[in-house]
């Protein structure tokens, strides 16, 4: 009853007046209160998951100390909200929290019906399907009949249901709210299938009490455009959080990262130096300082260091960069200049 | 309410605010306009901020199609069904769950109750254990002790312990036998119908006749004769018209049979065992509350303890037990909400949860979800109502 405590209060929220600091934009509050609540995940390990030390870290979480830092020239200024799937847009629509940065896709109905915008597409992701190796299963067209684990309220329950039946297959769902739910009835052998967007897969394999007895299968059966989410309705506050990702491609196009940073101020390629506010004010356009991206480069990285870090070679996970990787290097993650 | 026939005694000057009458009517008549202000404030507040933030309104969403499937559903659903027809799977599920819940916890509640109020040390010591230790143990943790203790224990399906090929049970559940009603089936649904009919217009003749010159009649022998010979007569003469589809292991799992879902397993064991153990005290109360010369006088009539106890303690156990057990019922239905944790499709899950979160309409979702918790709080409540009046004292 505790879930529905939340999204009740958060639904009755609703019904109150705007108040007074709400009317104002999202900037000038995050501004005043001196941090940046952020919606992440409940612990997807790579995207957003307390770390050894017990702090959040992942690629998700690392997308808003960016802003923090472009803010407030600090990124620990964040406090983070775990969400379950089904939480996350109440969450976010009655203003508990400022963003949400929690492996969500983009989709029409989303961002219309839902009075959200999405900033971008941070991670071009796919639905797969994970099984046990011992079940010698090598594509997911031999899933006829199997049951299924996944998340409610979710794209994947959605895609699951068309795939299904446009293979004219049957099979049996196991909807469950939060991951860990989720994972343990895989792995009690409820089901024979658990089934996410593909990156999360490889990131709850290690979950596993035996991760090696778990395959991928090789079909991804849908596009996942993950991505921050903002409120409708405050343009300034969807362009900073656009922008702060955009500057991070920018930033891995033009070689610029947190090792170079100081002295990629002294390039002379006009391009970095409008990027590092050297030249011109674009900063203030947005309502922050000029070397706003100094500071997200500096104390963040660039989009390339911070997909490494959590996701890439420099992670557990080792994913392959795929169609992340910058337009410039044969991936589709392509940002608008800075200019 | 005397002053029908005395006057009213006449004070001086009654004013419209001191008359008892009018001044609640009047706290009334304001105490409804507040409420009224209030609602239609929230009301006007929440349509501005939703059209101020762009989030769809209104109940247009239960017309569309819901695209995501449900594992259990007692009416036809499939993920092109709309989220109207959701509401109905998940409302029918947390019935099903809660009404059969209502009734083993019922019947293992008296029975432990009674235990525990029995002469046999061993009896009595056992029921006892069985109310401290359910009864202090959170629900969701003997949820989730089910089914991921117990029923994910189970072997898988390849290797499912089998109930003399009727029943199978395995980690996905239990698989039943599953009667096939062919042609002619009706003919012998009818005759079970007239045979239940009979037996209960026999019970009530053989009581007028027992009443009236004393002799007894062999009820319960004639009764089962009709509510059984009836019916398998009917099905040799129509030539045997019902089959049965037995589970077959194919692929990753049975088929054919009835599935029943490990989800709805657990949440049943768990629910039913749980409030058992709070029934079986109300049921201890309730018998103990019944004064020691009632069975004395019982006694001495020359009854047994069996009549005893059904003729005279539990009639006048009842009207102490009811209204607590009333409670204990709703408990049940609520507490079935918990089933999220273990995947159970209930109201709560496929409604609260799911359509919610796929249409985002939180403030007239969980209106709906209120209004559905109370009605059927408020019907059962209602039903105990009746029955509580009707097994009530009469007093002459
Ligand atoms: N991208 C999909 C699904 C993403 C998703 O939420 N996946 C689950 C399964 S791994 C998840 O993130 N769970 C983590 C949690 O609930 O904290 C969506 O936006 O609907």
């Amino acid at each position: 009853m505790t879930r529905m405590w939340k999204v009740a209060i958060a639904a009755a929220a609703l019904t109150f007046p705007a108040l007074p600091a709400s009317a104002a934009g999202t900037l000038d509050q995050v501004k005043s209160k001196g941090f940046i609540q952020c919606g992440v995940s409940q612990g997807i390990i790579g995207y957003s998951a307390p770390n050894d030390k017990g702090e959040w870290s992942g690629f998700d979480v690392d997308y808003c100390r960016a802003l923090a830092a472009a803010i407030f020239n600090d990124p620990n200024k964040v406090k983070f909200t775990p969400l379950s799937t089904k939480d996350r847009f109440t969450a976010l629509q009655s203003g508990e929290v400022d963003i949400l940065s929690r492996n969500t896709t983009w989709t029409l109905d989303r961002d219309t019906k839902l009075g959200l915008n999405f900033v971008g597409t941070t991670y071009y992701d796919g639905q797969g399907f994970m099984v046990k190796k011992s079940m010698k299963i090598n594509s997911a067209l031999e899933l006829s009949g199997a049951s299924v684990c996944t998340q409610t309220g979710t794209t994947t329950e959605l895609n699951l249901a068309d795939y299904f039946r446009n293979n004219k297959m049957k099979y049996e769902v196991v909807a469950f709210a939060t991951v860990d739910e989720t994972i343990k009835a895989y792995e009690s052998g409820r089901c024979d299938v658990l089934t996410t967007d593909a990156s999360q897969l490889y990131s709850t394999r290690l979950k596993l009490a035996s991760p090696d007895d778990h395959v991928i299968l090789p079909e991804i059966i849908s596009k996942e455009p993950l991505g921050p989410v903002v409120r409708h309705g405050d343009d300034q506050w969807f362009d900073i959080a656009k922008w702060t990702f955009f500057a991070m491609l920018d930033a891995e196009e033009l070689g610029v990262s947190s090792k170079n940073v100081e002295e990629m101020k002294k390039s002379t390629n006009p391009e970095i130096r409008r990027l590092l506010g050297v030249e011109g004010s674009l900063g203030e356009g947005l309502g922050l300082t000029n070397d706003w991206i100094v500071r997200i480069v500096s104390k963040v990285g660039n989009y390339g260091e911070v997909f490494d870090r959590n996701l890439g070679a420099g992670s557990k996970l080792k994913i392959d960069r795929g169609y992340n990787r910058l337009w410039t290097k044969g991936g589709i993650q392509y940002a608008p200049p800075v200019r | 309410m005397t002053d029908i026939a005395s006057p009213a005694p006449k004070r001086e000057r009654s004013s419209l605010l001191t008359n008892p009458r009018t001044r609640s009517l009047l706290i009334q008549g304001v105490l409804f306009v507040a409420v009224a202000v209030a609602l239609w404030f929230f009301i006007s507040n929440g349509r501005a901020n939703l059209a101020a933030r762009n989030i769809a309104t209104g109940f247009g969403f239960l017309e569309q199609s819901s695209g995501f499937d449900i594992s259990q559903s007692l009416i036809r659903y499939d993920d092109t069904a709309t989220y109207g027809r959701v509401f109905f799977v998940g409302l029918l599920n947390t019935l099903l769950v809660s009404g059969i819940g209502i009734v083993f916890a019922t019947i293992i509640g008296f029975a432990v109750g009674i235990a525990r109020l029995s002469k046999n040390w061993l009896l009595s010591k056992l029921a006892e254990v069985y109310v401290e230790v359910i009864r202090n143990l959170p629900l969701l943790f003997q949820i989730l002790f089910w089914y991921l203790g117990v029923l994910a224990a189970m072997p898988a399906a390849r290797q499912s312990l089998s109930l003399f090929g009727l029943a199978y049970v395995n980690n996905r559940g239990v698989v039943l036998a599953r009667p096939i009603f062919g042609e002619g089936s009706d003919i012998v649904g009818l005759a079970l119908l007239a045979g239940i009919i009979l037996a209960a217009a026999m019970r009530w003749w053989a009581h007028r006749r027992q009443m009236q010159t004393g002799q007894p009649f062999p009820v319960i022998k004639t009764a089962l004769a009709l509510i059984f010979g009836l019916p398998l007569l009917a099905f040799a003469a129509t030539g045997a018209p019902i089959s049965i589809e037995w589970p077959e292991l194919r692929g990753f799992n049975f088929s054919g049979g009835i599935r029943v879902l490990p989800e709805f397993v657990a949440l049943l064991i768990a629910l039913s065992t749980y409030t058992a153990s709070f029934i079986a005290e109300i049921v201890r109360a309730g018998i103990m509350a019944v004064s020691r010369g009632q069975t004395e006088a019982a006694e001495s009539l020359g009854l047994r303890p069996g009549p005893i106890l059904r003729l005279v303690v539990v009639p006048q156990a009842l009207r102490v037990i009811i209204p607590p057990l009333t409670s204990q019922y709703l408990n049940l239905t609520k507490n079935s909400s918990l089933g999220v944790a273990i995947g159970y499709p209930d109201f709560f899950a496929v409604f609260a949860g799911t359509t919610l979160n796929q249409t985002g309409q939180a403030i007239e979702i969980i209106a709906m979800t209120m209004a559905v918790y109370l009605t059927i709080s408020l019907i059962t409540s209602a039903l105990m109502n009746i029955y509580n009046r009707r097994m009530a004292l009469v007093e002459r």
